[in-house]
């Protein structure tokens, strides 16, 4: 490997202090100064996000749903390979990576996103200061073009490795052996939906659908729909009273929202593009809705193949049920985020368990599609990145 | 039903816009119409689009196919057996390529247009032909690539076809002479790739301190500028250096594209690309695709009455320009023009894309 291709933008060689305890009140400590730090950048707004993420209060909140009967430690130093088109990603998987106790050497995006800047300053700002100096030992962050020879280097001496983005990363990263004992976490390609009661929406007063459709647009527009946890189908619930109209109030809400959205020329022309292809393919379309190029919508008569359906930059897959199980045959474990409104939770989970379903890791409101937290894609990432020590 | 023999003989720059425009939504409904009988593909995508086939009007209001639709799908409205030739687009290694199928009827519409269409230019008779490629490239007949395709449309309007450069892509001086010499005092044209004789032609010749006496001679070039707006070539400085080597006093650039060879768009002595009446251009917004107003910068869709073999009639290019005006060219010729200004910037998408960015 020629070291001149890593450039450390924190720390140096490979992090391996001793491993900490999960939640730990080193590193607890460490991110609530780091929340202090970020947090008086308003923007990027991911970082107020992370910032907002790390202060005192949320880590305890989230140490106290952390009950281990079994005493636990990190593993040693985790190499987390973060998504390049997702800015703040690299640094809630280092966030996870000290909360378990880790040691961390983090390979930042190699595009030149303002956030790694912000996040790396604040980070060495605070391995200056005595009360955080053993964090040095913790804490690398990298940058380097893909290169396998440098990705086998920190693979080859770590104890887990986190890989972020999609079924082609995970599969060539996976062709680079990690130590026998060391543990992997990927994150694969996920596809996501969303189930709306049409009734709902028409209860809604005009501020009410402003606001869902907000959230919807935090989902979808915000990470240009290509998000894993982003939906493309959308669901509609229908009940025994029709109404007719919520799907127009709903659309035309979030087509309000969305003239905001910056649509670039190129991105215009692929989602046109995917849109024909889509045509071509699928025999089962009902319908096709365009708002502009802002908003294309696809009426589906049919649930099958629903699944290699993807919609990117506001194009969306929708289907009409008054009964949410008739997707349950279609749910592959490929299935991550289920995003719902106005449909009651009890309601939910009897759909999840009763159809026992092989997916759909997680279920929350429209809006919080892509909070990211701990629990990530059916895993709890701190509990992974430990080990138990069992004590009889 | 429209048919292409109704225009072939008219002089192609000869249509005001009210004639024009009335040929071409009846041109546009036949073809359209055609199509989508024929081809499976172009009929759901044209259902899906919503677009009515009976109840369209402005030439603006009829269906388009993204241009990129032809390099994932085999688009045809003929039976595979009527077809004598398939082009791809000449895209760089690893790429995927356009396919365009052509019959006998359009393989043959497309020479006749584009020797109506450069005549305009050049004049009706053949004149003596200096290829600036390598004659290596058309070694494969079969598939025909952009490049290839090109030079041999091209090369059915000159005599005396010479190729200037050699298989390594050297001046091949010993030809360029002799053809010089065959034809001394007589006008001669050129032909080539932008690139090409930029890198291959100009650059040697510049390089060797030689200049070819080739005064009074005409240069036809296209195949689009991405390749030297990193040496910051423009249309006028290219033209100029190119005079400065060999004189050429008329420099033509074009505009076309495989997916609709033979209805190219010219470039006049007055620096505009024009519309013949075998093709149009709009201009359109990319946020809703609705046509720009004249001037404004957008999403380029071409039109071209040659394509019956294959639904590329309307097509939605990746390149951004702007209408300059209709009928209105100092240069004489009707018809819409318009100028080029590139292709659309690739634009990285949000979200959890691959953590190994594609090279």
């Amino acid at each position: 490997m020629k070291k001149d291709s890593v450039i450390y933008l924190t720390g140096s060689g490979i992090p391996d202090a001793r491993p900490l305890k999960p939640y730990s009140d080193e590193a607890c400590s460490f991110l609530a100064a780091l929340s202090d730090l970020l947090s008086r950048h308003r923007n990027p707004p991911d970082v107020a996000t992370l910032a907002f993420f790390c202060r005192r209060a949320n880590i305890a909140r989230l140490k106290s749903d952390f009950s281990s009967p079994d005493v636990r430690l990190g593993r040693g130093t985790v190499f987390h390979i973060a998504p390049s088109n997702i800015p703040i990603n690299f640094a809630f998987s280092l966030v996870f990576g000290l909360l378990s106790g880790n040691s961390n050497v983090v390979r930042v995006p190699s595009k030149a996103w303002p956030q790694v800047d912000i996040v790396c300053g604040a980070i060495n700002s605070l391995l200056e200061r005595p009360e955080f100096s053993e964090f040095a030992h913790r804490i690398a962050m990298v940058r380097y073009e893909r290169d396998d020879d440098v990705t086998r280097f920190f693979s080859e001496r770590c104890d887990a490795r986190i890989v972020w983005g999609g079924d082609e990363t995970v599969r060539r990263i996976r062709s680079i052996p990690i130590p026998p004992r060391a543990v992997e976490v990927s994150f694969a390609d996920r596809y996501s939906f969303c189930v709306i009661s049409e009734e709902s929406v028409m209860k809604l007063d005009n501020v009410a659908v402003a606001r869902l459709a907000n959230n919807f647009y935090n989902d979808t527009y915000l990470v240009d729909q290509n998000a894993c946890s982003s939906p493309s189908l959308i669901m509609w619930l229908t009940g025994p009273r029709r109404a007719p109209g919520a799907r127009e109030r709903f659309w035309s809400a979030v087509w309000l929202r969305a003239c905001e959205y910056d649509l670039a020329p190129i991105h215009a022309v692929d989602k046109y593009t995917e849109l024909c292809c889509c045509l071509s393919r699928v025999d089962d379309v009902e319908s096709v809705v365009r708002h502009g190029n802002l908003i294309y919508r696809l009426k589906l008569a049919s649930l099958n193949g629903v699944e290699g359906l993807c919609g990117k930059f506001g194009f969306f897959f929708e289907y009409e049920s008054d009964n949410i199980d008739v997707i349950a045959s279609h749910v592959t474990s490929k299935w991550q985020t289920l995003t719902y409104f106005g449909v009651e939770k009890p309601e939910i989970s009897r759909f999840v368990a009763d159809n026992f379903l092989r997916g759909i890791d997680r279920i929350v409101p429209v809006g919080s599609a892509l909070d990211i937290s701990v629990m990530w894609d059916g895993f709890d990432i701190v509990r992974t990145l430990s080990r138990i020590v069992e004590i009889k | 039903m429209f048919q292409f023999d109704e225009i072939a003989s008219l002089p192609p720059f000869s249509l005001g816009e009210r004639d024009k425009n009335s040929l071409f939504e009846r041109a546009m409904a036949d073809m359209t119409l055609f199509h989508f009988e024929r081809c499976e593909d172009y009929r759901k995508i044209v259902r899906g689009l919503g677009f009515d086939t009976k109840s369209l009007r402005g030439v603006s209001d009829f269906p388009f196919l993204p241009v990129r639709l032809f390099k994932s799908h085999e688009l045809l409205s003929v039976d595979r057996r009527e077809v004598v030739k398939t082009m791809t687009s000449s895209g760089t290694t690893g790429q995927s390529v356009s396919k365009i199928f052509l019959d006998r009827e359009t393989s043959s519409r497309q020479t006749k247009a584009l020797a109506r269409i450069t005549s305009d230019f050049i004049g009706g008779h053949r004149l003596p032909m200096l290829v600036v490629d390598s004659s290596e490239l058309l070694k494969d007949r079969k598939m025909f690539s952009a490049r290839g395709a090109g030079i041999l449309g091209f090369s059915m309007l000159g005599r005396d076809v010479t190729y200037a450069l050699d298989g390594e892509m050297r001046l091949n001086l010993d030809a360029i002479e002799a053809f010089l010499d065959r034809h001394k005092g007589g006008n001669v044209l050129l032909f080539g790739f932008t690139f090409m004789i930029w890198e291959y032609f100009y650059k040697a010749l510049a390089e060797s301190g030689r200049r070819l006496p080739i005064d009074g001679g005409v240069l036809i070039h296209g195949g689009g500028w991405k390749k030297l707006q990193a040496s910051a070539v423009d249309p006028a400085s290219f033209a100029e250096a190119l005079r400065s080597v060999c004189g050429v006093s008329r420099v033509h650039n074009y505009y076309g594209m495989v997916e609709q060879t033979g209805s190219i768009f010219m470039e006049c002595e007055e620096g505009r690309l024009h519309c013949s009446i075998f093709s149009d251009v709009i201009v359109r917004r990319h946020m809703d695709f609705l046509p720009c107003p004249t001037g404004d910068e957008g999403l380029i869709q071409t039109i071209s009455l040659l394509p019956w073999s294959y639904p590329g009639h309307s097509i939605l290019t990746e390149d951004i320009g702007r209408v300059t005006g209709v009928d209105d060219c100092p240069c004489g010729r009707l018809g819409r023009t318009f100028a080029v200004k590139g292709r659309i910037a690739r634009a990285e998408a949000r979200g959890c894309g691959d953590t190994y960015e594609k090279r």
